[in-house]
């Protein structure tokens, strides 16, 4: 294997039991009371402790990579899309180091396609997405198809394991 | 009060902001979370609970969880499925491909002609591409005679990923 493509390798990581039910219970949502952490950890049978320690074992390695409340951007007043790129493969890492280099680029992916690059932008106003759009056309010399979104039919994010 | 910090829209009040800024990152890993942002806010746990409870019900909080690393977890094969289908069915047609569990986020969103004439967006998770394309393939079952053409563009590479950052400090 060569270096970049053990670079490329995900590990995938295996659970035991516990862990594995915290991971699907997590997802399912967290209770606002009290003692929550006690009141899951009841649930799955095991201690208030326990369960902190299992949430920050997962977090450090990188299991999950949140934990708290999952807020709706646009209902807090910001900005939000997706946007693509279409660019030539000499100039791939220039551009993306480019658009990495906005913080208002939450996530940015390489994918096999003529549209070839694809990251999301999170702004704290909606205005400010046209601006952070233009900005990347400016300073990378390429066209951003932005593609915010119309309607949202689901989300789930539940990744049973 | 001075009027640092105003209200960002109709659904959120300086306090709540206080309380997404202190809670954006995560929320504490002790025995009494809420109680915990209270000291650090300097509110009381039931006013930290009650604007949580009320976030939570007008949708400004999707929810309160967990996010894992899909590929982490094996899910491997992840597909951003893409079709084109009448602007005046997308809403009928995205529904039903959201309901699905083998996806994770459904979007109606803009074409670009004439390179991108895919308005309807589905996230789909497999163990390995071919598990994807099985997904894929029933997909386009339900979708039936609606689909004009389809997709799938695979990752094949993280070029960032960070924690959104909602609200500026």
């Amino acid at each position: 294997m060569t270096a970049q493509a053990q670079r490329r390798e995900v590990e995938t990581v295996t659970l035991d039991l516990l862990d594995t039910q915290i991971v699907n219970r997590l997802q399912d949502g967290f209770p606002i009371s009290e003692q929550p952490y006690a009141d899951v950890a009841a649930e799955l049978g095991t201690d208030e402790a326990t369960l902190i320690a299992r949430i920050d074992a997962l977090l450090d390695a990188g299991i999950l990579t949140r934990f708290g409340p999952l807020y709706h951007a646009e209902l807090l007043g910001g900005g939000l899309t997706l946007a693509a790129m279409r660019v030539a493969p000499e100039d791939f890492e220039r551009v993306a180091a480019q658009v990495n280099a906005f913080p208002e680029v939450a996530h940015n992916y390489a994918r096999d396609h003529e549209l070839n690059m694809w990251f999301v932008l999170a702004t704290e106003t909606p205005q400010r997405i046209a601006q952070v759009v233009q900005a990347i056309e400016a300073v990378t010399g390429y066209r951003v198809y932005n593609m915010p979104k119309k309607e949202e039919f689901f989300v789930g994010l539940k990744f049973k394991v | 009060m001075a009027a640092v910090l105003e209200p960002l829209c109709e659904g959120i009040d300086a306090t709540d902001r206080r309380i997404v800024l202190a809670t954006q990152a995560g929320l504490p890993r002790v025995s009494r979370p809420y109680h915990q942002l209270a000291a650090d806010l300097g509110l009381t746990a039931d006013e930290i609970m009650s604007r949580l409870q009320r976030m939570q019900r007008d949708g400004i909080i999707r929810r309160i969880g967990a996010v894992p690393n899909h590929y982490k977890l094996g899910f491997k094969g992840n597909g951003m499925s893409v079709w084109d289908v009448p602007d005046a069915d997308v809403r009928v047609l995205g529904q039903r491909i959201g309901a699905l569990e083998s996806v994770s986020h459904c979007y109606h969103r803009p074409r670009h002609l004439p390179h991108w004439p895919y308005n309807l967006f589905a996230m789909v998770h497999g163990r390995d591409r071919v598990e994807v394309f099985m997904h894929v393939a029933r997909i386009a079952e339900l979708l039936g005679d609606s689909v004009r053409s389809h997709d799938v563009l695979f990752s094949t590479r993280i070029l960032k990923k960070t924690g959104m950052r909602l609200l500026a400090e």
